[in-house]
């Protein structure tokens, strides 16, 4: 994190009644964002905990359902995010050289990849829900894995089908009542699954309320190399949510594909 | 209102004097603390009371005292720790000749089942001076089977066998509650168990209207579901032969080794997918929804029986499930050295 | 006292934070750490005498063995609100919102918390949860028990309890809020020369508590979520129907609460070491291992949370771990009770109202705790768990502990956030109250524990009545005692004496500046050039301007 903010004598608009200095408020600004971020590291893990026990114990549930989704539409995202830490980090850059242009434009980028990424996330959504993967019996067509979901097309998100199929590529056979009861159980996947790119996905709409904030900011002319505060820690809240997604995309999407199709 | 102020419970079973003793052990010791900290404390505010010309003296610390005072209570707690691992231990585990009865809570009140066929609700007939292991699960909520008297206590969980056991030293009725809030009528899930002199238990045993045993029941269960049709001891058979299954280890289709419990079977019966016996297809369809908790009971009960007639377990080609009897040393042996033993009932 | 002391009548200082600004946007937008604190005062309080209300509802049942005065349904939900009021919307915010918000910035020598937008944001999201949750318990409320445990939450009660998780999420954002400002301040806004290692006490045990306020909250956050998930969503998460596992939810929920019981303690513990250091007026014993005692026992406070699960299922080898950890943790709370004895060992006491309550705390707290080792032993837990045993050990620690040490650093900083005193005698009187009924409330309990009776029972079998009668009989005295200091405290407002800048000659930054303080703390920045509670003969003040 760039430190070189220096003091001025006179008292920088900026600061706050509470700081002796513009070195002291920034030292405490970012140092608060950190222990947030650790907060927020709190609350993940302990959903990536709950995820990682019942993966255990529904072991081959899990793969099912983790083949299901798309790892190509997941592998996108995960460039889309890196791209856009990249724009945050030149943000920054530009904030701490004092370029108002640059900060604007790459708050914007930054901003438009946060949008594809949501949008390809909707996409994944809307694919889910056609399938009949979504949990549960409130949103959504009804959870069903094995093949009732759509009269015209019987393999529609049908799991147990593709378990079966896999097994039979592999010269196992596998009976149907196994593969129905597999399928069941993708259903605490699922739930899973939409829980935890729901969170992350609900902190980056919150991560663009931020950003929208910061760019009327900076197209204001607030920031400069004296004091771009806001814009590292917006920064650091962005790449704290990419880096969440860099864990959810491997344990969501990539564990055990290789016993899966793709 | 009674006016007879008791301060414990009767003491009923075998392990109830040692928890007393424990418990004790354990007031004497918060009193005596307590009352050392309240006289000194006492002592000090008198002692060195306020007064025009007094002044107090600036003392640092002592690092030698914080050392003792950390050291001796943590001592303290060991023993402590100890006791109480000890006590647990017994607590826990029963003998291996325990009278094996089975409950079944649900809101708002307790099912037994005794191994001949009898059932009680919210009573529990046991005889005296004989270890009883109460294997229990819950229909619905987690519930809690708690009987004060005899020192025992034990959550019983939906989907999962728990079990408590006690060996109760004098006859007379005794408070049954259920400890874990479970909803409205949570205060009369309550009910007594009524300890009685052995041969008075086989004539209360005799006089009930019993079905017939557990494992005849379960017998006959294991017939209408069609269980027999896979489970055979022929070598054709695709299922694996249960007789003599019962608490021996089993070899999964994943390499792990699992002792064939209470939890086991249940589990088989209504997740067959979750551990399949290696050489085996996961081919056994769920019963789940199927088969009430007294009906898994049953069936577990006629399955522990299985082969008890025969005196060595069948080894046959159809049966790699069981493993060899001179292969079972030395799984045991691996077992011990630290590969998961797998009951599969508790979980870390 | 060796130094000449010239008497002078103490006045009110001219402006203060109380009349710099007027009217209700200057409270309501308030950045002042010291008006964000009254604010939390209000709102606490009335939330515990919410809670009270409904204490006394279920002693007023229980005087019968019958349940007659309620239905199930009913009994179930006060017992359920009592304790998430008093746990959520009370005891957690107590002492580091008020308290804690008054006094740490001008005990660093500060002019305000790192972040005070942050701190007024805390709390109208405890005000929002609190009158959330409020309205949610007036509309049916929820019959799960504080501890929501599941499936009984998760499928079995039609009862409000996605919504009722909802408010406690939020007021467990004001939380970390809290300790997030807390942490930061202590960090990075000290005075010059005041180094970690002249703290004062109250500051390093809000810093611990801060610490589990931040790390683990959090969890109870995503843990509440995933149950008002699987309740409106009907997905699997707990609820062994569709797959899940309740004694997760335990390990999960757990996981937060047991730390929670110590950052509803730590603040209390603070208060105790600045009380009995100015009563005795001497420096406490074994500084350093207080300090560290706190710390220590926040980090502890992290690894014992199934010490809470040994019946619920889990294995024995686990058991036997918890058990040992939890042993372990008690050991620090032992050494602080050791070494706030040895501070009045050759002090010179007086026993004003603040130690009055001090030292009913020591006396509590060490019995509390004492029976949490009993309860920490397994062969005893097995007997003991979910009795009234338990609720007298955490009533203990929590009413004979926390409560105490809140109501005592109430009196002892009330002339510094008001200017004026309270009154002595009915203050005394008012402690020894508490500390009277408190006990016959409550003892009682321990003997219900072990006769068997077991917790949230709404009718009980006819030898418990005795007990019963007498704790509920302890309920009606303790009462009274809440509520002396309410009436007292109005009315010194008005017509206490006036207090000046340093009362009860204590030493501490926040004793240096006037009474009430100005908004911005101090007129010039504090330098500190002394050790913590130099209660000596040579000096009485600690700072050089």
């Amino acid at each position: 994190m760039s430190t070189s903010q220096t003091t001025t004598t006179e008292h920088h608009p900026a600061l706050a009644h509470q700081f002796d200095s513009m070195a002291q408020q920034q030292g405490a600004s970012t140092f608060g964002m950190w222990v947030f971020l650790l907060t927020e590291i709190m609350m993940f893990g302990g959903l990536f905990a709950a995820y990682l026990i019942y993966r255990i114990k529904y072991y081959d549930a899990f793969v099912a359902g983790s083949t299901s989704i798309s790892v190509s539409w997941g592998f996108a995202n995960t460039l889309v995010l890196i791209a856009s830490s990249f724009t945050m980090a030149m943000a920054v850059w530009s904030a701490h050289k004092g370029k108002r242009g640059p900060l604007v434009g790459f708050l914007i980028g930054t901003m438009i990849l946060g949008a594809v990424f949501l949008g390809i996330k909707g996409k994944e959504y809307y694919d889910k829900y056609d399938e009949c993967h979504i949990p549960g019996h409130v949103i959504g067509k009804g959870f069903n894995a094995w093949g009732g979901c759509s009269v015209n097309n019987p393999g529609l998100g049908n799991i147990a089908d593709e378990i079966q199929q896999h097994a039979r590529e592999a010269g196992v056979s596998v009976p149907e009542a196994s593969a129905m009861q597999t399928a069941r159980q993708t259903e605490i996947f699922f739930s899973f699954y939409f829980l935890m790119t729901g969170l992350h996905a609900f902190h980056m709409i919150i991560g663009m309320g931020l950003m929208t904030w910061l760019l009327l900011r900076s197209r204001r002319g607030d920031f400069g190399p004296q004091y771009y505060t806001p814009i590292e820690l917006g920064g650091l809240y962005w790449h704290f949510v990419d880096i969440v997604w860099i864990y959810l995309f491997p344990l969501l999407y990539l564990i055990s594909r290789h016993k899966g199709a793709i | 209102m009674h006016f007879n102020l008791p301060l414990f419970p009767e003491q009923a079973s075998t392990i109830a004097g040692q928890v007393d003793a424990f418990y004790l052990f354990l007031v004497l010791i918060t009193t005596f603390f307590s009352l050392l900290i309240a006289l000194l404390i006492l002592f000090f505010i008198i002692r060195y009371r306020r007064r025009p010309d007094h002044e107090a003296e600036q003392i640092h610390g002592s690092t030698l005292l914080e050392i003792v005072w950390t050291a001796i209570p943590l001592g303290i707690t060991l023993c402590i720790f100890v006791w109480g691992a000890v006590l647990y231990y017994r607590i826990e585990n029963p003998p291996t000749n325990a009278l094996e009865i089975y409950g079944v809570g649900k809101q708002w009140m307790w099912k037994f089942q005794h191994p001949g066929g009898q059932r009680e609700i919210n009573t529990l007939h046991v005889p005296t001076g004989r270890p009883v292991k109460v294997t229990l699960i819950s229909q619905d909520v987690i519930h809690d089977f708690f009987v004060p008297a005899f020192r025992v206590k034990q959550d019983v969980l939906p989907n999962r066998y728990v079990y408590s056991w006690f060996e109760a030293t004098k006859p007379g009725s005794y408070h049954l509650f259920c400890s874990q809030y479970c909803g409205t009528n949570h205060s009369a899930m309550i009910g007594h168990v009524i300890a009685m002199k052995p041969e008075d238990y086989a004539e209360w045993l005799a006089s009930g209207k019993a079905e017939g045993s557990l494992s005849s029941m379960g017998e006959k269960l294991f017939q209408e579901f069609g269980c027999t049709t896979c489970h055979r001891p022929d070598s054709g058979a695709r299922g694996p032969n249960l007789q003599g299954l019962y608490g021996r280890p089993v070899r999964l289709s994943d390499n792990r080794v699992v002792v064939a419990d209470d939890n086991y079977i249940r589990e088989s019966i209504l997740n067959p997918n979750a551990k399949v016996v290696q050489g085996f297809q996961p081919i056994m369809p769920t019963f789940q929804g199927v088969v009430s908790e007294e009906g898994l009971i049953q069936i577990t009960e006629y399955i522990k029986h299985m082969g008890t007639q025969e005196s060595e377990p069948i080894n046959n080609r159809s049966t790699p499930t069981q493993l060899r009897d001179n292969e079972v040393p030395m799984i045991q042996q691996e077992l011990q050295q630290g590969g998961q033993p797998a009951p599969s009932g508790k979980k870390p | 006292m060796s130094t000449a002391t010239t008497t002078i009548t103490p006045v009110m200082p001219a402006k203060h934070y109380l009349n710099d600004n007027y009217g209700i946007r200057s409270w309501l937008l308030t950045k002042d750490h010291k008006r964000i604190a009254l604010l939390y005062l209000g709102s606490i309080t009335f939330f515990f005498f919410m809670g009270g209300l409904f204490a006394a509802l279920i002693r007023l049942e229980l005087l019968t063995p019958a349940g007659d005065l309620f239905t199930s349904d009913t009994y179930n939900k006060l017992f359920s609100m009592h304790g998430i009021n008093m746990v959520f919307f009370f005891l957690v915010p107590s002492i580091p919102a008020t308290l804690g918000n008054f006094v740490l910035p001008i005990m660093l020598g500060a002019k305000d918390l790192a972040f005070p937008k942050i701190n007024l944001l805390s709390w109208y999201i405890y005000i929002g949860a609190a009158f959330f949750s409020l309205a949610v318990m007036v509309s049916g409320g929820v019959d799960t028990g504080w501890t929501f445990y599941t499936p009984l939450s998760s499928g079995f009660l039609r009862t409000h309890v996605a919504l009722m998780a909802v408010g406690i999420i939020f007021a467990g954002f004001s939380s970390i809020f809290t300790g997030l400002n807390f942490i930061v301040t202590v960090h990075r806004m000290r005075a010059p020369g005041l180094t970690w290692g002249r703290l004062p006490l109250f500051v390093w045990s809000n810093y611990a508590t801060s610490l589990i306020m931040v790390l683990a909250t959090p969890v109870l956050a995503i843990t509440l979520i995933l149950l008002a998930m699987e309740r409106t969503f009907h997905i699997g998460v707990f609820d062994p129907r569709y797959g899940g596992d309740p004694v997760l939810f335990q390990h999960m929920f757990w996981f937060y609460s047991h730390p929670a019981v110590y950052i509803m303690i730590l603040p209390g513990m603070g208060v105790i070491s600045e009380l009995i250091t100015c009563f005795s007026r001497k420096r406490v014993f074994g500084y350093s291992f207080v300090a560290f005692s706190s710390i220590a026992i926040a980090v502890f406070g992290f690894l014992v949370w199934a010490h809470h699960m040994f019946v619920a299922g889990i294995s024995q080898y686990s058991a036997m771990v918890f058990s040992l950890l939890s042993m372990a943790v008690a050991i620090p709370s032992a050494v602080k009770v050791f070494n706030w004895t040895a501070t009045m060992y050759k002090g010179t006491v007086s026993l004003e109202t603040p130690m009055l309550y001090a030292l009913g705390f020591i006396g509590l707290f060490t019995i509390g705790g004492l029976t949490g080792v009993m309860l920490a032993a397994l062969g005893m837990d097995v007997h003991l768990h979910d009795t009234y045993f338990v609720i007298a050990h955490f009533h203990y620690v929590m009413v004979g502990g926390m409560v105490s040490a809140y109501l005592g650093g109430l009196h002892f900083w009330w002339p510094k956030m008001t200017g004026r005193m309270y009154p002595e005698a009915p203050a005394k009187l008012a402690a020894i109250i508490t500390f009277i009924g408190f006990n016959l409330t409550f003892f009682p309990q321990f003997i219900l524990g072990y006769l068997g009776m077991p917790r949230r029972y709404h009718a009980y079998p006819e030898e418990f009545q005795v007990l019963n009668v007498l704790s509920s009989a302890g309920a009606s005295v303790l009462a009274v005692a809440f509520v002396l200091p309410a009436i007292y405290f109005l009315w010194s407002l008005k017509y206490g004496q006036i207090a000046g800048d340093n009362p009860w000659k204590a030493t501490g930054l926040e004793w240096q500046t006037s009474s009430p303080p100005p908004t911005h703390n101090f007129h010039e920045v504090p330098v500190v050039t002394a050790p913590p509670y130099n209660y000596g003969s040579d000096q009485e003040v600690t700072v050089v301007h």
